[in-house]
């Protein structure tokens, strides 16, 4: 069982490119359907979860189904088979990078990738805008924390602490 | 420095929630602005290569930035700190199984904190925009990638590649026009 669960999770962690939501199908696919370890609405429940605890949903999954399934042991073994595949992938690139970082057609291809990636970023804001703003108080805290962030050097984390309890205060 | 390593990216896991896009300010400050470790062309390469590399982006980040620093010990140390938080919150959370989702004081808590999720995102977004778009061609690639990832849901992979492609043409053939360039390893190929 503590096997199957690294192997499965290691699938999981190669298979996920870019993280967050984008690995929730994968997730509930080996984990409902193909292992049946979860039922559905227990996964959803791990999602809810991954939601309210600190760090990336794959993560939170493995650790949650590894002790679910295992205990502390089937925790541990399921996160590092999830954080195995980027360790090994980013340490090859990282060796690589850091020696061609100054060859001018791999800083070419980095000039070409950096406004894509203002682009993606900001697709994601586009694609978290319905769930975020819901009425006038949710747009109201959105306004004010972009402003606080570009003219002020408040903490990032302070704000979204702030902004929890002014949720308890308002909601 | 592996001390410094550790805590520093312990308080990133500790600190972002849900994970993704909204991680890119905490971890920017930490970083680029406290520890300058990356600098920030270096920052926004990185989160080009944690696009088109398997894993979150904070994984992806700690191990190259631990890496970078202190070699192959202080990427293993970078990537067990960013962890370590998630794995010790969700055990005391199933420890106790409490459906903590159902309480209305953390439902309230979670509408606070969801647009500032957003506008960390959204300033992700500017700060990176700003640094990078400075000529017309920048304009064009990051306004085709909007439109091929919003418009015609293309995979980020996908847009990453094509827009590598695309630097390479444009940037790599500037750069061989003038071979004297790229022999001395030409830094005349700027942003």
């Amino acid at each position: 069982m503590i096997i199957k669960l690294f192997t499965t999770f290691f699938l999981i962690g190669l298979f996920t490119f870019g993280g967050g939501y984008a690995m929730i199908p994968l997730i509930q696919k080996e984990v409902v359907i193909t292992n049946h370890w979860l039922t559905m609405t227990e996964f959803i429940d791990v999602v809810g979860i991954a939601e309210v605890t600190p760090g990336p949903i794959a993560i939170n999954s493995a650790t949650f189904i590894g002790y679910k399934m295992a205990g502390i042991a089937g925790s541990a073994l399921a996160t590092l088979g999830v954080v195995l595949p980027s360790l090994i992938i980013i340490v090859v690139i990282a060796s690589v990078f850091l020696k061609v970082e100054d060859n001018p057609y791999v800083k070419a291809a980095f000039s070409g990738m950096r406004p894509a990636v203002a682009a993606l970023i900001a697709s994601a804001a586009v694609n978290i805008l319905p769930n975020s703003i819901v009425d006038v108080p949710t747009a109201a805290i959105a306004v004010v924390a972009f402003l606080l962030l570009r003219f002020t050097k408040v903490s990032p984390i302070l704000l979204l602490l702030a902004s929890g309890a002014l949720g308890i205060v308002v909601f | 420095m592996l001390w410094s390593l550790f805590s520093t990216f312990f308080k990133i896991g500790a600190t972002t929630f849900g994970g993704g896009h909204a991680m890119v300010p905490v971890i920017h400050r930490e970083v680029v602005d406290t520890h300058g470790w990356l600098t920030n062309e270096e920052m926004i390469d990185m989160i080009a290569i944690a696009e088109v590399t398997p894993g979150p982006v904070a994984i992806n980040t700690a191990t190259f930035v631990g890496y970078k620093k202190a070699g192959l010990i202080g990427s293993i140390v970078a990537t067990a700190g960013v962890v370590l938080p998630s794995f010790i919150a969700i055990l005391i959370v199933v420890s106790f199984f409490l459906k903590i989702e159902d309480s209305p004081i953390v439902n309230a808590f979670f509408k606070g904190m969801r647009p500032t999720i957003l506008a960390l995102v959204a300033w992700a977004a500017y700060r990176i925009a700003r640094v990078t778009l400075k000529e017309w061609m920048a304009y064009l690639i990051c306004g085709g990638a909007l439109l091929l990832v919003l418009g015609l849901k293309f995979h980020p992979i996908g847009v990453i590649a094509l827009s590598a492609a695309v630097g390479l043409m444009h940037y790599g053939v500037r750069s061989a026009l003038r071979p004297g360039d790229a022999q001395q390893g030409g830094n005349r190929v700027d942003n």
